[in-house]
């Protein structure tokens, strides 16, 4: 277990190392630099400019100069924000972000597994057919026209949300954005819920709960749902990516000054915060797979965890 | 979503031909029986027609405005209503759902041919090199792909070959997986094992006797790919990355509507029931191609 957990971690950092690596080299094929090209400052300030943010050495240098400032956690200056380091402005916008995020994971897997298993137990009939209809549209509708949908809907022509406001007394104010984010991997959730529920009511010791006599909720509950949970844990890892890439558009929409719009407006000029946020995205994404991994491992004792590494 | 409602297996068609049918395209006899899949061929079929024929029947220009026309209202003429120049906004739609159907097909393409390379060397060769590749997949799957389509478009600049050529180099990873293991079942068989023994190169054998025997499961799994590519397109096109004016883009024309929500709201809908449309075509269409070809298969 130890053996395979210190594989594993060392195999996330190779990730982050390949990602590192990657994102430096193409930030720095982004046209553009620390000062506007319209009005080049002074020759002398340009140097300086330069010397700061060590634009005049080697790429080389740069390189390792850049990959030892990560390692200690430590981003650098942004271009944008001359004085501030990138993992603080990281830290200012990612709190709305993260309660967006949270707020549709539990609405995917709150609202998607109940839905998904109500299907499974009443399948083939209208109960069924609506929940199925409703998360094959879930999952066609591109996230960036739901949320403008709702946002003619629901602001423009109801009124019954106000826009941009984010934490304090204006809670509802998240409800559309976060209903937007988890569109997609709520109607998901649901059609995996489902095919994976009616699969596990198939098996034969299901059966034989039932011939047994006992009560069809403990057989539902206690035999069938854990086993037909199993494949949706293997999804959280791209239901967290989902969410994360969906932040892009919803903060857009709904006007949020959150990390996934602030990564898009730095696209053209600010390779540091571009460096910067792939990495933090990416340390993210990876720690959270590795936890799934190891709560699979707990979850399902038929797997040796240390035997999946083997594979 | 295959709803295999007791028809029986031996449809009447196949009585005269003498096969038994089991042995002629059972996925194609299944697929056709799904009636989903079915309907999303239909309306598919519906979307590009409209796509490909608007140019030569439609009167407007996508992208020649007129700017004594600007923002009407929809009407008899510009059915859709008309955008800021005053550019008919059903023709921008149409436009942009070639542009997504081009984009979709494009960047599947693109996949499949480095997927299956790389997959098929991988799995043919085997051993060390088989590890190394494979390795770096796992790596590779570690990052968030969409981050690095962005940068990748950030660097290229906008444009409609960059889309191809971003989406194209990044999201190939289970096409590899899925053609090396194909690969690798096929490539202990007999036939493989004769073309060796008559000295073939393992290019030779990789590219005409062992990549042709997988392309049905690849071009299955590619038409699952095309409706992600149109996803991307239209989402890099929406947060302003992809296509540039004055080509639309059905992501670009509903970020255009976000703008002129209050005033002019029709324009939101010719572009959101385009996209949704095609994307619930594809959808059906590919769960009933995954149905019918091999339920086990996933991404």
């Amino acid at each position: 277990m130890l053996h395979y957990l210190l594989g594993r971690i060392v195999q996330c950092l190779v990730t982050l190392w390949v990602i590192a690596t990657a994102t430096f080299f193409l930030s720095k094929l982004i046209p553009g630099g620390p000062y506007d090209t319209d009005k080049l400052p002074s020759a002398e300030i340009r140097a300086q400019i330069d010397a700061y943010y060590w634009l005049d050495r080697p790429i080389a240098v740069q390189y390792w100069h850049s990959m030892a400032r990560v390692a200690r956690l430590d981003l650098g200056p942004s271009y944008r924000f001359l004085d501030q380091p990138v993992q603080r402005l990281i830290v200012r916008h990612f709190p709305p972000s993260a309660i967006l995020g949270l707020l549709a994971l539990v609405i995917s897997l709150g609202l998607g597994v109940p839905l998904g298993i109500y299907a499974a137990l009443r399948q083939n009939r209208p109960g069924d057919w609506l929940t199925l209809g409703l998360a094959i549209l879930g999952v066609s509708v591109p996230n960036f026209v739901l949320g403008t949908v709702l946002l003619y809907v629901f602001v423009h022509r109801l009124g019954w949300f106000e826009v941009g406001v984010i934490a304090g007394p204006q809670w509802p104010s998240l409800i559309l954005p976060a209903l937007t984010l988890a569109g997609f991997s709520l109607a998901f959730v649901t059609r995996m819920t489902r095919a994976s529920m009616i699969e596990v009511l198939r098996r034969d010791y299901v059966r034989t709960a039932i011939a047994k006599g006992l009560p069809r909720r403990r057989v539902v509950w206690l035999h069938s749902f854990r086993n037909a949970m199993l494949p949706i844990l293997t999804y959280l890892g791209p239901l967290a990516a989902a969410l994360l890439t969906g932040s892009f558009v919803v903060e857009h929409i709904f006007h949020i000054p959150g990390l996934g719009e602030f990564f898009v407006q730095s696209l053209d000029d600010d390779p540091p915060v571009v460096l910067g946020v792939a990495l933090f995205y990416s340390s993210l994404l990876i720690i959270f797979n590795l936890a799934v991994d190891l709560l699979y491992g707990v979850v399902d004792p038929r797997i040796a965890t240390g035997a999946r590494a083997q594979k | 979503m295959s709803k295999n409602t007791g028809e029986a297996v031996g449809a009447p068609s196949d009585r005269n031909t003498g096969e038994p049918p089991a042995l002629r395209f059972p996925a194609w006899r299944k697929f056709r029986r799904n009636r989903g899949a079915l309907a999303g061929m239909v309306l598919l079929g519906a979307l590009a027609a409209a796509a490909l024929v608007a140019p030569f029947v439609w009167p407007f220009d996508y992208a020649r405005g007129n700017l004594s026309a600007q923002f009407h209202a929809p009407d008899l003429i510009h059915w859709l209503g008309t955008d800021e120049f005053g550019r008919d906004q059903l023709a921008r739609v149409l436009y942009g759902l070639r542009l997504s159907l081009l984009v979709g097909l494009v960047a599947a393409a693109i996949n499949v041919i480095i997927g299956s390379i790389y997959g098929g060397v991988s799995g043919y060769v085997g051993g060390k090199t088989d590890d190394a590749m494979m390795r770096l997949i796992e790596v590779l799957y570690g990052i968030p792909l969409l981050l690095i389509v962005m940068l990748l478009m950030a660097v290229f600049g906008r444009g409609v070959q960059n889309v191809f050529i971003a989406i194209g180099l990044v999201y190939w990873l289970g096409m590899a997986r899925i053609v090396r293991g194909q690969v690798l079942a096929l490539k202990e068989s007999d036939y493989v094992g004769a073309a060796r023994s008559l000295g073939a190169s393992p290019v030779r054998i990789i590219f005409r006797h062992l990549l042709p025997n997988t392309l049905g499961i690849v071009i299955v799994a590619g038409t699952l790919r095309i409706p992600e590519a149109i996803f991307i397109e239209a989402f890099l096109s929406f947060v302003g990355l992809g296509i540039g004016e004055p080509r639309a883009s059905l992501g670009s024309l509903v970020a255009g509507s976000l703008g002129n929500l209050e005033s002019q709201p029709w324009l939101l809908l010719g572009p959101s029931a385009a996209i949704s449309l095609l994307m619930l075509a594809f959808n059906f269409v590919g769960d009933g191609l995954r149905d019918a070809f091999d339920p086990q298969m996933q991404r």
